[in-house]
């Protein structure tokens, strides 16, 4: 990327995304308001009108995730932005919008949960949400954002892959990553990319089959298109009871991301064919990895890292590879275990898996904590 | 109106699923009816939108246009996305009691309130027909449903009341009798903007009428027939008589700014606003 290409800003994760939309060519948001999330329905309400786009709120987020994905079919792109509360009553929309090859955004800036919880405070309980949070067989695209930087490239990057899969994507963020203030260097517009939807030609009428990923028209457009949340055939066509269009629709659903799990998984690695005891985390929790993982090599320890971007689909391989030679995995969340046990069924028994929680007050998990769990691993 | 009317041009041949004596074949011949007496040789400036349950299957699949059949008692917030990014659609909901003031009457009221440009036609049958006949908030005090075995101990909301009160643009209420002044109620509501609200009160003889005593779909219809009273004749009526009463007639129409409008000079100050910065 050329240097004058880049303008440098001062932004938090929150505002970082919100613009990451804009760019990304999000057109609608709908939302409700709730803590730590707000900030990014407050910004989209002044930028949306200002491109064109629309930003509003909504009685509740059942009707969030509604009017994103009306908004979606009307063909723009969508987006909504909530926190646990609103994450679980987003739960029968998102399967909606799964079933129905909706592409929307929602994120999900999390806090300290169960029920309202600590609602100022970080948490990263709604990773397993993410994943098993709807009812019926689904998959699920999920992100994690590290800083305000890459909450404004996963956001963009969760638009990409929303459009490119026909599927709900999340952005599981959490509130240090939403509210701090960091530097954030954005490309010009030319230099991002960007993917659209797939439209269908005339006379093509299979929106819902056929192909992996079927082209997607919008209503209006003269399509006459059948959209349903039922079991439906390749044309939409609702199907109650015949088991063979639902284990296709249903299989097909599951397998355009599974099949397509090492396109998606995105993550960053140290050291991790060397390393002795190595860290997989995500979110804000991987901003302590870092130096933790420098200090322990300056004592020695040949320690190294993997940095998830994508939780789900779960990108396994990298971690069933470094079970093989790692000594130790140490898998630090701001939950009572969640990722923790993904983690160690990709290992499958090949090296010690070992859990560092810390949950409430949104206490991080620090640097000297993770170093004691690293000597301790070693041990 | 020289051409003669056939529903059959904006349906899919699929056949219907309603039971015998539905009052969802009227309200579906009517709305047709309806629509081609407005000139549309086809359903392509309309989206349908609908939520769970018997009525959310009259557009969706059997009408040949854009139709999206959402959640039970969502249908109003997609149909709010779709309408706030194709503001030219005609964007028509088609739904239940227990989909619209049941499980979605905070939408319902919001939409109102907003005055979203929706024409909703609510298919009242005081009952959850498609789940076997339980309860609905619009069942009459005392009716035996599956779920109210010694009668229902609630009382029944007035939708067109509670939408008037909202700020709906229109609002008419009709049985499944009253098919004229139906057609008519629909043809105005399809000419306005802003948030319209059509109830047709109709008979579900399958999973209400015969556990309420009426032998067929027939019976239920007569049932309206002597038991409906026009709007102006019950404003001077006292509340006791009224009870057990279908209110019938046009309850609202009314000038107010709607969301599209507002929506859209919104996009128009912010860009004025952001030029000028």
């Amino acid at each position: 990327m050329k240097k004058s290409t880049v303008s440098t800003v001062f932004w938090s994760g929150n505002e970082a995304c919100a613009e990451a939309a804009i760019a990304a060519g999000c057109r609608f948001f709908a939302g409700y308001p709730i803590t730590p999330s707000s900030e990014i329905a407050e910004h989209l309400a002044k930028r949306l009108p200002q491109v064109g786009g629309i930003a509003i709120q909504m009685e509740d987020e059942l009707a969030s995730i509604g009017a994103i994905v009306g908004a979606s079919w009307s063909g723009a792109k969508a987006m909504t932005a909530t926190s646990g509360p609103g994450f679980s009553l987003m739960q029968e929309g998102i399967g909606y919008a799964f079933m129905t090859e909706t592409p929307i955004v929602i994120v999900d800036a999390q806090r300290a949960g169960p029920s309202t919880g600590q609602a100022t405070k970080c948490g990263q309980g709604d990773v397993m949400q993410a994943r098993w949070g709807t009812h019926g067989d689904y998959s699920a695209i999920a992100l994690s954002p590290n800083s305000a930087q890459e909450m404004f490239e996963l956001t963009i990057q969760a638009f990409n892959l929303a459009e490119k899969y026909r599927t709900p994507v999340m952005l599981m963020t959490d509130e240090i990553v939403a509210h701090m203030h960091e530097q954030v260097n954005v490309p010009s517009l030319e230099n991002i990319e960007i993917i659209n939807r797939r439209k269908p030609k005339a006379g093509e009428k299979a929106f819902f089959g056929s192909e992996e990923v079927p082209p997607m028209p919008a209503v209006g457009d003269g399509y006459d298109v059948v959209v349903t949340g039922s079991t439906h055939d390749e044309y939409g066509i609702r199907v109650t009871a015949d088991p063979v269009p639902h284990r296709r629709l249903v299989e097909r659903l599951n397998s355009k991301i599974q099949n397509h799990v090492d396109e998606i998984a995105d993550f960053e690695t140290y050291n991790i064919d060397e390393c002795q005891v190595a860290i997989v985390s995500y979110g804000c929790t991987s901003r302590s990895v870092y130096e933790a993982v420098e200090n322990a090599r300056q004592k020695g320890i040949n320690s190294g890292y993997i940095r998830l971007r994508t939780l789900w689909p779960f990108p396994e391989k990298v971690v069933r590879k470094l079970a093989e030679t790692a000594k130790a995995i140490i898998v630090p969340e701001m939950n009572l275990k969640q990722l923790f046990y993904e983690v160690e069924r990709a290992a499958c028994g090949q090296t010690k898996v070992i859990p560092l929680n810390k949950i409430g007050g949104g206490e991080l998990i620090t640097p000297e904590e993770l170093s004691t769990k690293i000597l301790e691993a070693k041990a | 109106m020289t051409e003669t009317f056939s529903a059959q041009k904006y349906l899919r041949d699929i056949k219907p699923p309603f039971c015998a004596g539905c009052g969802a074949y009227t309200v579906t011949n009517v709305f047709l009816r309806a629509v081609h007496e407005l000139g549309h040789e086809n359903l392509s400036k309309f989206v349908f939108c609908s939520g769970i349950g018997c009525s959310a299957w009259i557009p969706s699949p059997h009408f040949r246009a854009d139709s999206v059949h959402t959640l039970h008692g969502r249908s109003l917030p997609v149909a709010t996305g779709i309408k706030l990014m194709r503001p030219e659609a005609n964007v028509v909901v088609f739904g239940g009691d227990g989909d619209i003031v049941g499980i979605g009457m905070s939408h319902f009221i919001h939409a109102a309130r907003r005055n979203m440009d929706i024409l909703v036609i609510m298919v009242n049958n005081m009952v959850y027909g498609m789940t076997g006949g339980q309860v609905a908030p619009t069942t009459p005090l005392g009716s035996k449903t599956t779920t109210t075995p010694y009668g229902s101990f609630e009382h029944p909301l007035d939708a067109a009341k509670l939408a008037v009160t909202a700020g709906a643009s229109y609002v008419a209420r009709w049985t499944t009798i009253n098919v004229n002044e139906l057609k008519e109620s629909i043809k105005k509501a399809l000419q306005l903007t802003g948030f319209r609200f059509v109830e047709v009160v109709s008979q579900c003889p399958t999973a209400f009428g015969r556990r309420v005593g009426f032998k067929d779909a027939g019976e239920m219809l007569k049932w309206f027939k002597g038991n409906q009273i026009p709007l102006a004749q019950a404003e001077k009526t006292d509340e006791e008589e009224l009870a057990g009463k279908i209110v019938v007639g046009e309850f609202a129409q009314r000038q107010r700014t709607t969301l599209v409008e507002t929506v859209y000079n919104t996009i128009k100050e912010a860009q004025r606003q952001n030029e000028e910065d």
